[in-house]
């Protein structure tokens, strides 16, 4: 049977919750029947359901790039804050400069606690505390590591929105000084700093993914009613000249 | 091509080409803003016109304290969730990151005519824009028996700080089933749920250390902010603990006596053994000496938050008469970016944009038990008027309620960034 979407995210905080609601309408690529060759516990094939979590932020597979948060091939072996290109929290880098490499134990640590793991991680996720679904996790990511017996190639997963978002909206270009004069919206509780103290970091997420997320308020998907009035009242331009400046607030 | 704005600036700067920058007060080469106040309104709007200016205006920002207490939270330090220094915050990076030329001293007054501000200690500051964001003053003798002499008795705890310590104390020290009272103000005050916030924290406390203790509300309104949510609240984690008066039963008709620590209600003494005072409430003294009041607060445009009397005064915040937007410091922040963007476009040449307001109001009912309510609104030719807005619901889990709470956290810690960062 499958998993319903009420036991998949039953034990997770609804601040989480709510940004899973999209992602439950996102396009999922068919899972290729070589998982479950390879995986004769299915554990990872497990995993798989585990993993769409992070599906929001993370992408994963053939083609993958990094979305709001790196892409995660080739995860086991690279060094925590190691993909050139990515913004990460200054913690993430101090920590990879202080040698941490990522392996299952510590991919493990960081999954069952990522804030004390790792103090200042823009990662908005609570953590999965249940054994069990980490160990399924792992194993379905490390079919993307080369330490891999049996190297995935999957077509990428990607996380663009399944609702009807117009493809023309994702290509608005937006006016950046525009977004800096709304961003003041946000900033009286999003911070700049990509600090996160109980309300999510926003900054330097690619536009399509700002866009879409700012989208998914507007039309209802995404429940926090906080964000669905201030989404409410802001036009497509309005929202890609908010993930124009947000991408990149420092430039 | 891609210009970036600030380059733009500064090289069309250089090349004098700025769409007619206004003439500053006496030749000045730099215009100048003078801000009063460092509360929500004015930090902000000071931080955000300095930030982006980049120099190009010279900010100044009078305020007295050296250290800004938060009214907002600090229901949460009586109740004993928070400490009082994490309620304070200094002016330093606004003086060191952005250039703001930050004065302690009072305004004392404002000549319009000449553009100036004059200051306690004496000296004058001229201005080309002036922002007033002075917060409120109780009316005194609003609760018969009650003024300024009475406040260590009998604590408002509406301004944050010594006060707010001194009520925390008294309430600690309560006898074993001893009586706060609270006498409520009326309408209009800063924080609309603040004073039932406090009921409830104040609850949460007795709770815990003398839970025989009795808590009575003297209210001169019929409703109150969020009130189906803090009485759901009050009925399942106080049971019988709290006594709300209103004005039906007299809660309008309050006197106090400081001196036999009574509250008489409707005729009716009570002798109690903490009282806190929440006097009705007016804009800022300072409002009213430069002229731009009409009756209790300062009437503005909705569009830039101008004085609906003089152009060149702007005024946020709590002291403003603007329409729908409650008084809070969530409000006072989102005046001060709309304000920001106003004063700099007029004074050199950016890019304004069309007003955008928004306010939340989180409040702490008990230990993860929040609940929030919010707007957006938008300026019309009359005043800020409210488009759509939300309120948490009776009944909710308690996942949504700590998550509620979580978020709280993470507002104070994102206005205090977007304040004093
Ligand atoms: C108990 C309580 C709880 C609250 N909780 C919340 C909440 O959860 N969320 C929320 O959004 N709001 C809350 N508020 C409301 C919020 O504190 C106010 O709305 C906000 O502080 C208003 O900002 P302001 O800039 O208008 O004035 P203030 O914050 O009052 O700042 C005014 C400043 O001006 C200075 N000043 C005054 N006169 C002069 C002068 N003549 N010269 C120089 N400086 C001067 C003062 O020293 C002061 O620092 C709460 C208020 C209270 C009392």
């Amino acid at each position: 049977m499958r998993p319903t979407t009420a036991n998949l995210f039953e034990h997770i905080p609804i601040r989480v919750q709510r940004q899973l609601q999209l992602l439950l309408l996102v396009t999922i690529v068919t899972f290729s029947p070589r998982v479950m060759l390879s995986d004769e516990t299915g554990e990872a094939h497990r995993g798989q359901q585990v993993y769409m979590q992070c599906h929001e932020c993370h992408e994963i597979g053939n083609g993958a790039t990094n979305g709001i948060g790196p892409h995660l091939n080739q995860l086991f072996g690279r060094v925590a804050g190691g993909i050139d290109g990515f913004h990460y929290s200054p913690s993430f880098i101090s920590a990879g400069a202080e040698g941490l490499v990522w392996n299952v134990d510590s991919i493990a640590a960081y999954l069952e606690d990522p804030q004390s793991y790792i103090e200042g991680t823009r990662m908005n996720y609570p953590g999965l505390r249940d054994k069990e679904q980490r160990d399924e996790l792992i194993a379905f990511l490390r079919l993307f590591s080369d330490d891999s017996d049996d190297l995935m190639v999957l077509d990428s997963y990607t996380n663009e929105p399944g609702f009807s978002l117009d493809p023309d909206v994702l290509e608005i270009e937006g006016d950046r000084e525009y977004g800096e004069y709304l961003s003041s919206l946000c900033t009286t509780c999003h911070q700049l700093a990509g600090e996160d103290a109980g309300i999510p970091a926003i900054i330097n997420w690619p536009e399509r993914a700002f866009v879409a997320a700012m989208h998914a308020y507007k039309n209802k998907t995404r429940t926090n009613p906080v964000m669905q009035i201030i989404a409410e009242r802001l036009s497509d331009e309005e929202i890609a000249a908010l993930a124009a400046y947000f991408a990149d607030p420092q430039d | 091509m891609k210009i970036k704005r600030r380059t733009f600036i500064c090289a069309a700067a250089a090349a004098g080409i700025l769409a007619s920058p206004q003439l500053s007060a006496s030749g000045h080469t730099r215009p100048r803003v003078v801000v009063i106040g460092g509360g929500p309104g004015g930090a902000t709007v000071a931080r955000y016109i300095a930030k982006d200016s980049d120099g190009a205006i010279d900010v100044t920002l009078v305020e007295p304290t050296r250290r800004y207490y938060t009214c907002f939270f600090s229901n949460l330090y009586i109740g004993g969730f928070k400490a009082i220094e994490e309620l304070g915050h200094g002016y330093g990076a606004l003086a060191s990151a952005h250039g703001i030329n930050v004065v302690h001293d009072w305004a004392v007054g404002v000549d319009r005519d000449s553009k100036t501000v004059t200051l306690a200690g004496g000296s004058e500051l001229a201005y080309d824009k002036l922002i007033l964001s002075p917060g409120i003053d109780f009316i005194e003798d609003s609760v018969d028996g009650w003024n300024l002499t009475a406040q260590n008795a009998m604590p408002h705890a509406y301004k944050a700080g010594s006060q707010t310590e001194l009520l925390r104390s008294q309430i600690m020290a309560m006898p074993t089933g001893g009586v706060y009272a609270m006498v409520a103000p009326p309408n209009p005050y800063r924080c609309p749920p603040g004073p039932y916030e406090r009921v409830s924290m104040v609850a949460h406390h007795l709770k815990l250390h003398n839970p025989t203790a009795k808590i009575i509300i003297a209210d001169p309104k019929e409703k109150f902010s969020k009130q189906s949510l803090f009485e759901e609240g009050w009925n399942n984690h106080y049971p019988g603990m709290i006594d709300r008066i209103g004005p039906d039963f007299g809660g309008d008709i309050v006197s106090v006596d400081p001196h036999s620590m009574t509250v008489t209600i409707d005729g009716e003494v009570t002798k109690v053994d903490a009282c806190n005072v929440i006097p009705a409430m007016r804009a800022g003294k300072i409002v009213h000496t430069a002229g731009v009041a009409d009756g209790n607060w300062a009437p503005v445009n909705a569009v830039d938050m101008s004085s609906k009397m003089d152009p060149d005064v702007h005024i946020l915040g709590d002291a403003s008469l603007q329409g729908d937007m409650p008084k809070s410091a969530f409000s006072a922040n989102s005046q001060a970016k709309v304000c920001a963007n106003a004063v700099r476009g007029a004074l050199i040449g950016s890019r304004v944009f069309p007003a955008r307001y928004a306010n939340t109001c989180w409040s702490l009912i008990e230990t993860n038990d929040g609940v929030k309510v919010g707007a957006t609104y938008e300026a019309t030719d009359e005043k800020i008027a409210r488009v759509d807005g939300f309120i948490s619901s009776t009944g909710e889990s308690a996942d949504l309620r700590k998550a509620t709470y979580e978020e709280s956290e993470g507002w104070y810690a994102g206005i205090i960034a977007d304040m004093f960062n």
